[in-house]
């Protein structure tokens, strides 16, 4: 069971990669960037239960506010740079 | 107790088929701003089951603050961080899909 | 594409600074505190005086970036909650099951429309409130918000439809102890 989680887990992860790569623009790729953050906490969290180690929670929680901090600091150097530009 | 272990279950496949469906969304959905709809949501929707789910597997009280502590924050970030991208395409001009058009 | 920008939204969470910031901090160390008991689960010196030195650093930074509160939470909104959240848990779960039926469908019938919804008269929070509760309902999203309207992308008309009937707003309004 929760091996199969974790397999659909890791299939959504590529998914949420080609869109990644596909794009097009960037907000598109922010998106997939973003979800592949959140289900990389969802995997760290079901592999601690399996491997039964609870301190990869805590590399969860670490990981769930990097990724947060990571989409806005990336939407904000984006705009940061348009403003220069126009 | 058999019957937490299937609630757990439960619990477990119904937030794998969201976020799936949420992935297979993000590929299909025509569209920037569909694709934040299929994935905003059922990212939310999918890992709060799927914690839940570990949730009623653990014996440590430990381990059940810590999911909790990351289920609040999913719940808490995911909406802020879907609007705040929705936001920032829109003032950007990012052009909104209608029905018959291509998809890009 | 040019558009007109929208006044940036006023979110209770002000950059005054003075009063509101010293409001902020009451009501975050605390909170900050039991946060790093909880995970730390250490009641030694060397621990707490690690725990007392990353509270103040947070403080000090939100200081730094001039965050405030303009009302701390009161105790009626708090006992109001539970049921507010109950509601927006229940949508959050019809809302992944409609999405998830339009992903599988091998057809999805899309027919995405933006509109502007009213929000006059709602205080800075409610109004946040009530955008990221269209965010979490089923087939709309908030994009943008000034004083008086919401621009919202739906997935079909019915989505907008159903915002202009009030039943969003009507929680929102419950929550916040008015009718």
């Amino acid at each position: 069971m929760i091996v199969a989680v974790m397999a659909a887990i890791l299939v959504t992860m590529l998914l949420a990669l080609a869109r990644a790569f596909l794009g097009p623009g960037r907000y598109n790729r922010i998106l997939a960037i973003n979800m592949f953050g959140t289900k990389t906490v969802l995997f760290v969290a079901v592999s601690g239960y399996l491997f039964g180690r609870p301190e990869f929670l805590d590399i969860g929680i670490l990981y769930a506010l990097v990724n947060f901090v990571a989409v806005i600091a990336v939407l904000r150097l984006t705009h940061e740079t348009e403003s220069d530009a126009a | 107790m058999i019957l937490l272990e299937i609630l757990s279950a439960v619990l477990l496949a119904a937030g794998t088929l969201f976020i799936v469906s949420g992935a297979v969304g993000l590929l299909r959905f025509p569209d920037f701003y569909t694709r934040i709809h299929a994935t905003g949501i059922t990212d939310s929707a999918g890992a709060g089951l799927i914690l839940l789910g570990l949730l009623l597997r653990t014996t440590t009280w430990e381990a059940g603050v810590r999911l909790l502590i990351i289920l609040l924050f999913l719940v808490v970030t995911g909406p802020t961080a879907t609007h705040l991208l929705a936001h920032a395409a829109r003032r950007d001009g990012v052009p909104v899909w209608r029905k018959g058009h291509p998809r890009r | 594409m040019t558009r007109p920008r929208l006044a940036p939204p006023d979110t209770g969470v002000t950059r005054s600074g003075g009063t509101g910031t010293i409001r902020l901090i009451r009501w975050a160390a605390p909170l900050l505190a039991a946060f790093w008991l909880l995970l730390s689960g250490h009641i030694d010196p060397l621990f707490v005086t690690f725990g007392v030195i990353s509270v103040v650093l947070a403080c000090v930074l939100a200081h730094r970036a001039g965050l405030s509160l303009e009302k701390g939470p009161t105790l009626g909104l708090v006992l109001r909650l539970p049921r507010y959240l109950l509601w927006l848990v229940k949508e959050v779960l019809v809302s992944a099951v409609t999405v998830t039926r339009q992903v599988w469908s091998p057809r999805p019938n899309l027919d995405p429309v933006v509109a502007c919804t009213p929000s006059r008269g709602l205080s800075p929070l409610t109004q946040v409130v009530y955008a990221n509760s269209i965010t979490l309902t089923p087939g709309t999203l908030s994009l943008d918000l000034d004083d008086e309207h919401i621009e919202v992308h739906a997935l079909d008309s019915a989505g907008v439809e159903d915002l202009g009937d009030g039943r969003v707003l009507r929680q929102v309004h419950r929550l916040e102890a008015r009718r």
